[in-house]
């Protein structure tokens, strides 16, 4: 199959963006979104012009790292699916294709479709973890958690952090990324001790990168992983609460 | 220069020896640890939890990752589990179970004291990775859930869905972002490692280059740990990540640290088979579903009909029939080689004929949908994804591919490589898992090395050098280094030739697949050690790196790491060439047993093989590590 790309290329974090169109001819519907790239990038090499920067690692959708805005969407037209694991087979003959970075004032260009999303890193930085140093742990089964918890903590903590949430959202906020990475920890009991101080922690980090939550709900549509924006309710909640000193310092729901 | 390779493994028997170890080792006093600077390259499991743990302690912890994150090492890509020997199940297992049994699955090519101290530290593993928020699989009394996986006879295999990896890495990771936030550990990310700084004999620091910048910068510490996974990417085609390389072991590897057993390395049977040319990389599909699927092709290789189609008499269920009390189960050699026969007799399935089928009808009809979903559930999204064919109706086609390298630079007991002061933990390091590698093995190893092994280790070296302070990065040592990296960087841009840094790299990794793949050869692996120093030369001549090196530019990252395994390559054929047996992933078509087992050679190759580096262009030469089995004793491997 034949199709066009519009792609964002961008010298550098202050270089001016442009569009520029490319051929990408004779592609197999097998192909993945990025093995096109790749073939893209093979022709523009031979024709000496720089190949496409796009971020990618893993490319089995789990790592995080790759993340295009194509054709407006997050990931592209596949629900459920991260930019590695969409294929040719999802785009019809003759399409044109525009690709462009995450576009967030927290997630500036590095370079064409490469952003920095390092902002990421400093809400878990500011408490997203739990406390427990290396040697400190008890017996794993001393402490039993319900298996319902366990589930919704393993639905959340699926989070890939790559962004869509952020890229998909008008006000570019990180709420649905901030909500999975709290809630993870605080649907469980090692999560308790600290859930209040974390929920405060997390939320004034990422209030001072992102933008506010106006409950549009495209990061969920957006997101790969399928992570309900429930949790933000958790996340505020658990942000309100712990307002409350009583509730802070009994640490329990 | 002349080199003992001292195992240093301690005295006394097999269960004391960790012990007696630790209280034997020196100490750092807590108010001195801070006093002493460590490097630590790499933040996948190895990575991320030594530096978390070395900063817990108090020492002063640099870490390096070449991606925008530490959370994204491909660790976090294992899918099926971490083993431990925890026995909740109450089936039998014990720590010296789970220490025979990877003894026995790495074909008796593995260090004993090393592997008891691994099955030792398992336990811990979970517990400290439960209190972190992991949050494995439970059952309904809220208790952790176990599954078990191939060549073990027990189920000690914990899980988290099918992302095992990621969670335990997300663990470590956010153990590690604790110490960053409250300053222990100076994060660098985006910042590739391209050599190690050796003074006096000795580890003293780094040298980097900013990916974004392209500015080549110095950094010294007492200490270097390399945590940075191992080399399947040689083979262009593999389950490994697109950035995965060999780069910072091997340059260690040219400033004297040994290379051992470079030809151990893994081929997993289930990963999605090649579709084209144009593939960029296989996909894992996990062991774990060899717990519920069966493995089998058509009876017939003139049998064109659909799965469906084909009745149970004219299937052969390869495996429950070669190996009955294993069945499906059985370690990943002996199914990837299986695999292979079938293939290469011309009764693969696909479109392609390169595939097998993994079949889960049986399973579904037995347990029902659900269930299988439960298990299963983002692994068969995965594979639709990828296919277009619903694994829940039509039975999957899977195929081996490159997966581990079990080889890497050769340990001592303490982790520490040829270099004093250099450690190298993980994938990266040859330590633990012999000529191949069980499942869920491979997370229980990073994890012991970074959380228990070497935050002990590391305070016996580094005693002895209290208030001594780091070789300063204006020495010489250092800017001479920094020069030769900026000058390796420059000649690929220099070049100006006229084919991709991907196109060698494919070349290199064809024949580096078909001859020192899953069976080798001595005339294969003689014509691989002809063709590659052709085509390395023809790299030097005529690659083709566009733009320049004072920003982002991914294709000269990839060329530096794609030169390197081409050195590498060469050393991987040598080894393969000079261990004439067969052993785990080492499969010498010369050296089988008449049902197409590997055949062992315990008296001529029970050793590791530790190759060092003598100069481009100059045959490396061998250092014998003899491995000696006084637990577990010597047999022929049967999973019949």
């Amino acid at each position: 199959m034949d199709v066009k790309l519009r792609v964002w290329r961008q010298n550098g974090p202050s270089g001016d963006g442009a569009f520029k169109e490319y051929d990408a001819k004779g592609i197999s519907p097998e192909a993945s979104f990025l093995e096109m790239l790749d073939i893209v990038n093979e022709e523009l090499t031979a024709a000496g012009v720089e190949p496409i920067a796009f971020d990618h690692d893993c490319r089995e959708g789990i790592c995080g790292t790759c993340g295009l805005m194509i054709n407006g969407q997050p990931h592209g037209p596949q629900q459920g699916t991260a930019t590695c694991q969409l294929h040719m087979r999802k785009f019809a003959d003759g399409d044109t294709i525009v690709i462009e970075p995450w576009r967030a004032a927290a997630f500036p260009v590095v370079q064409d479709l490469v952003v920095d999303r390092s902002a990421f890193d400093r809400i878990i930085e500011a408490g997203g973890y739990i406390s427990v140093a290396t040697g400190a742990a008890p017996d794993a089964n001393l402490t039993r958690v319900p298996r319902d918890a366990a589930e919704a903590s393993m639905d959340v903590a699926a989070c890939i952090g790559c962004g869509a949430c952020v890229a998909s959202c008008p006000n570019s906020a990180a709420q649905l990324f901030t909500a999975a990475k709290m809630a993870h920890l605080n649907l469980l009991p090692q999560g308790q001790p600290e859930r209040f101080d974390r929920a405060l922690a997390m939320v004034d980090v990422m209030e001072e990168f992102f933008g506010s939550c106006t409950n549009h709900g495209e990061c969920e549509t957006a997101c790969p992983k399928g992570i309900s924006i429930d949790y933000i309710a958790h996340m505020n909640r658990d942000y309100v609460r712990a307002q409350r000193a009583n509730v802070r310092l009994a640490g329990q729901r | 220069m002349a080199i003992t390779l001292d195992s240093k493994v301690p005295a006394g028997d097999i269960a004391d020896k960790w012990n007696n170890h630790r209280f034997s080792i020196k100490l750092v006093n807590p108010a001195n640890k801070r006093k002493y600077k460590v490097i630590v390259v790499g933040t996948g499991l190895a990575g991320a939890s030594a530096a978390a743990s070395l900063a817990e302690l108090g020492y002063e912890v640099e870490a390096f990752t070449y991606h925008d994150s530490p959370r994204r090492a491909h660790s976090i890509a294992a899918q099926g589990g971490i083993n431990a020997a925890k026995n909740y199940t109450n089936d039998g297992d014990s720590i010296r179970r789970l220490f025979y049994d990877t003894v026995k699955g790495g074909d008796y090519r593995s260090r004993e004291a090393n592997v008891y101290r691994l099955a030792e530290v398992s336990n811990e593993i979970i517990d400290q990775a439960t209190a972190q928020g992991v949050p494995f699989a439970r059952d309904y009394g809220g208790l952790l859930d176990n599954r078990s996986f191939g060549g073990a006879q027990v189920s000690r295999t914990f899980y988290a869905r099918g992302q095992t990896g990621q969670q335990l890495l997300l663990g470590a990771y956010q153990a590690l972002a604790r110490q960053v936030g409250t300053g222990n550990v100076k994060m660098h990310v985006r910042t590739e490692m391209l050599d190690v700084v050796v003074h006096e004999g000795r580890a003293a620091g780094i040298v980097t280059r900013d990916l974004v910048t392209g500015e080549v910068k110095s950094h010294s510490a007492h200490a270097v740990v390399l945590a940075t996974g191992g080399y399947g990417n040689v083979y262009y085609l593999s389950t490994l990540a697109m950035a995965c390389n060999a780069t910072a072991i091997w340059r260690a590897h040219l400033k004297g640290a040994l290379f051992a057993n470079p030809c151990f390395t893994q081929i997993h049977p289930t990963c999605i088979p090649a579709s084209d040319e144009f593939q960029s990389k296989l996909t894992l599909m996990s062991e774990s579903l060899r717990n519920d699927g069966r493995i089998w092709v058509p009876e017939s290789s003139e049998d064109g009909r659909s799965a469906d189609q084909i009745p149970e008499s004219e299937r052969d269920y390869y495996l429950e029939r070669a190996y009955p009390s294993f069945g499906n189960l059985v370690p990943r050699d002996v199914a990837s080689r299986a695999a292979m026969r079938m293939i290469d007799a011309e009764r693969g399935v696909g479109p392609l004929r390169n595939g097998v089928y993994l079949d889960f009808a049986d399973a579904i009809s037995r347990l029902g949908r659900d269930t299988i979903e439960a298990r299963y559930g983002n692994l068969f999204e995965m594979y639709e994804r990828i296919t277009d064919e619903n694994p829940y109706e039509v039975p999957m086609r899977i195929y081996p591919a490159p997966h581990y390298t079990m080889g890497g630079l050769w340990v001592d007991y303490n982790l520490m490589t040829t270099v004093p002061g250099l450690y190298s933990i993980g994938e990266a390091n040859f330590s633990d898992h012999g000529a191949n590698r069980l499942g869920a093995s491979a997370l229980m190893q990073g994890l012991a090395d970074g959380y228990f092994v070497l935050p002990y280790t590391i305070g016996d070296y580094l005693a002895d050098f209290l208030n001594v302070p780091p070789v300063p990065t204006d020495h010489e040592a250092f800017t001479e280094a920094e020069q030769a990296v900026s000058d390796k960087t420059r000649r690929f841009l220099e070049t100006k030739g006229t084919r991709s840094v991907d196109w060698f790299h494919r070349e290199l990794g064809k024949i580096m697949i078909e001859h020192c793949g899953m069976a080798r050869s001595r005339p294969g692996l003689e014509k691989a050690l002809s063709e590659i120093p052709a085509l390395r030369e023809e790299f030097r001549a005529d690659v083709r790196v566009l733009g320049d090196s004072a920003g982002l530019n991914q294709a000269l990252e990839n060329a530096g790491r794609v030169s390197d395994f081409f050195e590498l390559a060469e050393l991987m054929c040598q080894d393969a060439l000079d261990r004439e047996e067969s052993a785990g992933g080492h499969f010498r078509l010369e050296h089988q047993t008449p049902e197409g087992e590997a055949q062992r050679d315990d008296i001529g190759f029970s050793h590791v093989s530790a190759w060092e580096w003598r100069g481009p262009g100059v045959a490396a030469l061998k250092h014998r590590e003899q491995l000696a089995f006084e637990y577990v004793e010597l047999a022929q491997r049967s999973y019949k």
